[in-house]
């Protein structure tokens, strides 16, 4: 941790303490359990807190912030997208693009609500068939919820933990599998691999979709792909037998007003 | 209450391509042109963050809300149909430009074949070759008769192409070189051509070089972005109503474009259109604007849609065969395809334009014995480099999953060594693929919905499976380390997955009004001054986009409907 990083993560500290405090929440120094307690995970010592807590509230980047998760499910869908999408060889998984935050974002706008689709009833999910596509009357944001929901409940059944407090990452994949093959049973209006689909390709966009959306941080997304982003033209260059790597672009460096 | 606005001489329902073509013919000629259409306006300037994958490919910026209007969708009758709720299978725009502005700019003439689909089938097969259910028929007009309107549409838009080297073809004169040769376009070429195949640059509608039309429009050539589907151009390279058509009209002062407006109704008695009546979306309002002429110009579902709502013309029965608004919906069969992964090289893939690319139309129409064939017809098969984002292009070897650590790397591995040969082949109509009416869902308006009824036949399959194998040959042919082959073992119509936004039918055109719901000028024979061009006007669909066809039926329809205001009546 470099100097800057630790006087900002004791100023953050003592924020929160003043927060906590002015809040009416602490009797004597003392945090009362509960939702708040542990959102913030206080402890007296701000250098002995914890890797998760740094990673939620340190960041300096005023994006990486909350709109729809909770702190749980937040770590939920962190660990999902990470397993869809890992760090390997080739480059950062989900978790290190900060897909988790553009599902969150996106989860709570316009997409997580469906508002330019056709959700007018009567539904049928159940008599539909598959190639009828998206039948069910919950929105994106309810699927999510009931989708975390479940692949924790499941994990505890199977695994005695949450998904997030899983250590072997086959454990994970298996977990994954069983919603991608409908193995778990949601409710009758939602089926596991339904979530398991758009879980899958919100994870995808989150990994490739513009930084301005939250993911795809410092477009490390498109550099293992060697996709330069947005750039004006191609001319020069499609006629060439090799192959030409270029320094990407996001739609930042088109926005000059 | 309706207010009732002074009249006109001609009112279109929708302004894209068709709407945008009569309009800027007929106001040059002094006719007073009102065009309704439900989006907004839409210029370049829009398009100044349009390098947007997921705002306009994933979340579909350019298209029509389907909170406020969908179809919907049933294989056969027996299924309880449902509203099509998310963007999938098919795109329709929204906007001044319609889909027009969208597309990607692939530019192809249907086939002299096309046109008399059913003569020619019959006398070189007999008649027994077409199966029973199969709602083939020939257009009622030729590609001779439709050749100059062709000719005007490439001159306006600019289209950029090369001969079609297939002995047999039509040959046409572009007025604008093709496309660049990229080491895509000419590994498929020399692969095909040992294979004994013709390729040839696809004709494409983005433009090569700076380019003046013959109304004077100038636009500057494409720039090989990347970002031409689903897209709008920021440069006016590619052709689209917004700089080539509509400014033309404009110009003249004689066109009132009326946006976020939608027409519920063509109101008519006794065979005689009097307007249309339209909602203003943004005050609520509702307007009757008569007119001499009303041309219903919108996407082929809508006109299809506002047809059956205004109870103009007789709605398709399936069981009797009689009646003809909604019969012969047809699609695009485009699973049979072959996608190849190259371990030892790697292609310049995130660049293109959309009608970038390279094709053989041996295997299209009836280029080709169909004697021991097990379907009609065929498709074009191609290549092309229109640019791979990287949301929706994730190639992996078969066999792999779609997701986890092996997803991953070969996902990566593979992003710039990809090629995919798709098969867009034709469709076919059939007694039972149609449109109608749904009793249950309704729109904003409380209009019912659009109910297609539709499933792949035995033909499709066939097609398809055929396609698929000659997709993978030329893919082999060209060096690929893994191919994987679509077009085998395919079951029933998904509607989830993105394939065209090529549909055709349901207000067909024909020489015989038992059977047709409109004459070769696009004028209806139940209502002379109603006149539905179109690629709901298509007896059946091409293994070619539908546009030129469209354009040029619109540049025939333009011509009668200056007929008819002078003269007035039936046009045949």
């Amino acid at each position: 941790m470099s100097d800057k990083d630790r006087n900002q993560n004791e100023k953050a500290g003592n924020s929160r303490r003043t927060f906590l405090r002015n809040s009416g929440l602490t009797v004597g120094g003392l945090v009362l359990g509960g939702a708040v307690g542990s959102l913030f995970n206080v402890k007296s010592d701000s250098n002995a807190e914890s890797a998760d807590h740094k990673n939620m509230v340190s960041s300096s980047n005023p994006n990486q912030a909350l709109m729809y998760f909770t702190p749980d499910q937040f770590k939920t869908v962190e660990a999902l997208s990470e397993t869809i999408f890992p760090k390997t060889e080739s480059g950062p998984g989900a978790k290190e693009l900060g897909v988790v935050y553009y599902i969150d974002h996106q989860l709570a706008g316009s997409w997580g609500l469906n508002t330019r689709e056709y959700m007018t009833g009567p539904f049928y999910p159940a008599k539909a068939v598959p190639e009828q596509g998206y039948q069910t009357h919950l929105k994106r944001q309810q699927v999510f919820d009931i989708g975390i929901e479940s692949i924790n409940a499941y994990s505890t059944k199977k695994f005695k933990k949450k998904f997030q407090e899983l250590e072997k990452e086959d454990d994970k994949i298996a977990i994954l599998k069983d919603f991608e093959e409908d193995k778990v049973k949601l409710n009758s209006s939602l089926s596991s691999s339904f979530f398991f689909s758009i879980l899958r390709s919100a994870t995808i966009e989150g990994v490739y979709a513009d930084p301005m959306y939250g993911g795809n941080k410092d477009m490390g997304g498109w550099k293992m792909k060697n996709f330069p982003g947005h750039q004006a033209s191609f001319t020069n260059v499609l006629g060439k037998d090799k192959f030409v790597a270029m320094k990407p672009q996001s739609l930042n460096a088109q926005h000059k007003m | 209450m309706a207010t009732t606005l002074p009249k006109t001489d001609i009112v279109l329902a929708g302004v894209g391509w068709v709407g945008g073509i009569i309009a800027a013919e007929l106001t040059k000629k002094g006719y007073k042109v009102v065009g309704i259409e439900r989006g907004k306006e839409r210029t370049t300037e829009d398009y100044y963050m349009a390098h947007d994958e997921l705002r306009y490919a994933q979340r579909y910026e350019m298209m029509q809300d389907l909170a406020k209007e969908t179809v919907t969708f049933r294989h056969n009758k027996k299924q309880r149909a449902l509203p099509y709720r998310e963007w999938g299978s098919f795109l329709i725009g929204e906007g001044v430009g319609g889909s027009g502005l969208h597309w990607n700019g692939q530019t192809f003439r249907f086939l002299p074949y096309d046109f008399e689909i059913y003569s020619k089938t019959v006398e070189r097969y007999g008649k027994d070759k077409i199966p029973a259910g199969m709602t083939l028929q020939d257009w009622g007009i030729t590609y001779d008769e439709l050749e100059p309107y062709f000719d005007k549409f490439d001159a306006m838009t600019g289209i950029a192409g090369e001969p079609n080297p297939l002995p047999g073809s039509p040959q046409v004169k572009y007025p604008n070189p093709p496309m660049m040769e990229t080491p895509v376009t000419k590994l498929f070429k020399e692969a095909s051509k040992k294979l004994g195949y013709h390729p040839y640059h696809m004709p494409s509608n983005n433009l090569t070089k700076n380019y003046t039309n013959p109304d004077g429009i100038s636009r500057s050539a494409c720039q090989y972005c990347g970002f031409c589907e689903r897209f709008g151009c920021e440069y006016g390279a590619k052709a689209s109503p917004i700089v080539t058509v509509i400014p033309v009209a404009k110009k003249t002062g004689k066109f009132d474009v009326r946006t976020h407006s939608v027409v519920r109704r063509v109101i008519h008695t006794d065979g005689k259109a009097s307007g249309v009546l339209y909602v203003d979306t943004r005050t609520g309002e509702e307007y009757i604007q008569p007119a001499d002429v009303v041309v219903v110009s919108a996407y082929q579902m809508n006109n299809i849609k506002l047809l059956l709502n205004s109870k103009l013309g007789t709605p398709y029965d399936p069981e009797t065969g009689r009646g003809a608004v909604g019969k012969n919906y047809a699609y695009q069969t485009y699973l049979g395809k072959a996608t190849g992964l190259f371990d030892e090289k790697e292609f310049n893939l995130y660049g293109g334009a959309g009608a970038l690319g390279a094709q053989i139309d041996d295997f299209n129409g009836d280029f080709f014995d169909h004697s021991k064939l097990d379907f009609l017809h065929g498709a074009t098969i191609h290549i092309t480099h229109l640019g791979d984002r990287p949301i929706a292009n994730n190639n992996v070897p078969h066999g792999v999953a779609s997701w986890g650590k092996e997803f991953k790397e070969k996902s990566v591995f593979y992003a710039n060594r990809s090629l995919q040969i798709k098969a867009q082949g034709s469709s076919m109509p059939w007694k039972d693929n149609y449109i109608d009416l749904d009793p249950t869902y309704k729109d904003a308006f409380g209009d019912p919905l659009l109910r297609m009824t539709f499933n792949w036949k035995d033909q499709d399959r066939n097609l398809m499976k055929y396609m698929g194998n000659k997709s993978a040959e030329i893919m082999k042919e060209m060096g690929a380390t893994h191919v994987n082959k679509g077009g085998d073992d395919i079951a029933d119509y998904d509607i989830r997955n993105y394939q065209s936004t090529h549909n055709t039918g349901g207000v067909i055109m024909g020489a015989d009004p038992e059977t047709s719901v409109l004459n070769s000028y696009l004028q209806m024979w139940d209502c002379d001054n109603v006149f539905v061009p179109g690629a709901s006007a298509f007896p059946h669909n091409s293994g070619y986009n539908p546009t030129n066809t469209v354009g040029a039926l619109a540049y025939r329809a333009a011509e009668g409907i200056e007929k008819y205001l002078k003269t007035g009546g039936s046009l045949v």
